[in-house]
Order: structure tokens, then sequence, then C-alpha cells
């Protein structure tokens, strides 16, 4: 099924939840926030929720520079 | 209060904006901006607000001067190195612009001294380089309800979000907690762009300048992210989380509190 991450098209298997999806790009969950069709989804559920057709998710990255 | 001839001068490609004006002019000349950070966010923010004519800019930093700052810290020069930020910071505001009073501090800011220190200015903005420090700023901005104007870099990226306390949603919104130490690496680790620091920190500086003159849409209820490799820039919406530690519907931090993070110090 497709769906949009961060603005762009991806193809996901059917049923995947948000850590799978990490899982598949390979992005470590510290690393990252993430919302779903426009409501942050808290850590705990990440497993629970899964991704369906036409979803915006968006991963938002922690930045801790400045200096 | 009249501005005068030479004020004129020195603002008139302000002035001739419609949106600023004279008498924006002088709002932004009796306004007053903290600047936690005199680093690489620091050095555009605090340049462009004192050329801008900021009135009153306050300065946090513990800091001095290391040779390594300097390749994104533009606000210091060779002959500081070893100086204490905040005085070399000082020095090149107030000679771009005499009209800006600058109160510098050199001290970490943490959670004794937070309210204090921002209790006389209008706005934050956090230039500072760990999490514990970001989320003592959006804490101290949602408990005095003074908006803020969050940065942050990291390699070729970097992103910009403006938090106006009850109205919009703070960092906590989205980042409900610091990541656990070590697991982010920080610029000192894992290196940044020089100029990237310059994009975001400008962004930074105009939100204030926006948000001071009350024009044009602030970046709260987004969080801008700027990518420099593939020059993208993206407005991501969010929204006031009902479930937000600090600014949500059952609230579980009522204080400041600091985190025990290590602080990205330089190695003098």
């Amino acid at each position: 099924m497709k769906i949009l991450v961060n603005g762009k098209r991806k193809d996901v298997p059917e049923g995947t939840s948000l850590s799978a999806y990490l899982e598949i790009e390979g992005l470590d969950p510290q690393l990252v926030s993430m919302e779903l069709n426009g409501r942050i989804v808290e850590r705990e559920e990440w497993a629970s929720t899964g991704l369906n057709e036409d979803d915006e998710l968006e991963i938002l990255f922690f930045m801790g520079g400045g200096l | 209060m009249e501005m005068t001839e030479d004020q004129i001068h020195r603002y008139s490609r302000h002035i001739l904006l419609s949106e600023v004006g004279g008498s924006g002019q002088v709002k932004l000349l009796n306004s007053s901006v903290l600047i936690v950070g005199a680093g690489g966010l620091g050095s555009p923010v605090a340049l462009y607000l004192a050329a801008a004519g900021v009135g009153h800019i306050g300065i946090v930093d513990m800091d001095v001067v290391d040779l390594s700052n300097l390749q994104r810290q533009v606000i210091h020069h060779s002959k500081d190195i070893g100086r204490p930020k905040v005085l070399s910071a000082s020095e090149k505001m107030t000679g771009l612009n005499p009209d800006v009073e600058v109160k510098t501090y050199q001290v970490l800011l943490n959670s004794e001294n937070a309210r204090e220190i921002a209790a006389p200015y209008d706005v934050i903005i956090d230039g500072t380089d760990n999490f514990s420090a970001k989320f003592l700023i959006n804490d101290l901005a949602v408990l005095t309800g003074k908006p803020l104007v969050h940065g942050g870099i990291l390699r070729f990226s970097g992103q910009v979000m403006t938090i106006v306390p009850g109205q919009s949603a703070c960092y906590r919104c989205i980042f409900r907690e610091p990541p656990p130490a070590g697991a982010i690496p920080t610029c000192s680790e894992a290196g940044v762009l020089g100029v990237i620091a310059g994009v975001v920190g400008s962004i930074q500086a105009t939100e204030v300048l926006k948000f001071l003159l009350g024009k044009g849409e602030l970046l709260t209820n987004h969080l801008l992210t700027y990518d420099a490799l593939t020059v993208l820039i993206r407005k991501v919406g969010v929204r006031k989380n009902p479930r937000c530690p600090i600014c949500g519907d059952n609230p579980t931090i009522t204080e400041l509190h600091d985190y025990e993070q290590p602080v990205c110090a330089n190695p003098v």
C-alpha cells in the first residue's frame, strides 16, 4: 500500500506498524518522534499502531545542536 | 519615543516597509529579547537583532571562545579565543549598533536561575546545544508564558519552531522528553556544516522580529525542517498535544527541572 512519509510516496506492506516501519527504514526509534495524520503518536503506541493506505506519516528528528 | 536623524537613516530600509514603518521600528527599539547560547545559532541571532535595533538584548553563555567554534560562530573572531563568549558577542553587537543595550550572563542556565534571568524579556531564543537546556528553556517558556523560538541543528540539517505558550504546540508536544543520554550525537561528535547555524539562526531572528512587530504568520504549530543536502525546506504541521506533560490537559510538570545530561562544553 502507498503512504506519504515526510512528503514522499512510499510503498509499505499491509499491516505495517509504526515500529516496523522504522525498522524497515533502519531508523533508531530513540532518534525520532512520529506524527500520523497530524497527531503525535506516543512512543508506547508505536508497536500497536498500524499504517493504512494514504496515511501521512511525519518522522521528526531530535536535533540538539546549536552552539 | 522619537527617533533621531541618525536612527531614521540607520533604519531607513526597515521604515520603508509598510509592515514596519516608523512605529514598528520604535517597537523594536523598545523590545527585549533573551538569547540563550552565544554560539552557532546565537551568533546570527545576536548580530541580526542588534542590527535591526532590538533595544534590549540579554545573552546567556558560560563558555569561552575556542578555536573550533570559529567555523560557524561568526560573532567571535580569532582574537577572542579564550575570552568569555558573552563579552565577545556583546562587543560586536554594540559595535554594530550602539542603540542596543546588551546584558550579559556568563552562567549556565539552570532551574535555579532561569526564571530570574528571563523575567525582564519579551521573547526567548534557544541557541543551545544540548537537550537538557532545550527542555529547560521550553519548560521555562511554558511556565512563564513567554514566547520561545526553538532552533536545532545537526550535520546538514536544522529545525525551527515558534512557541506561543497557551496558544500553540510546545516542544514537548512533539518531543515529550529528552532522548537517553548518548543516543543522539551532539555537533561536537557528529559535526555540522557551519553555515547551517547561519540559516537556522537567521530564521529564528526573523521569527522574533515578526513576533515583536505583530506581522505575518509565525512558525507556531509548525516545525520547519531544513535539509541542506537536498535543499528541502518543509513546514510540518503539528498540534497542541492534549497528552503533553507540560501544556496538555493534565500536566505532570509544574516546576523547572534540570536533566542530568552532559553539557557539550569545549575541551579548554
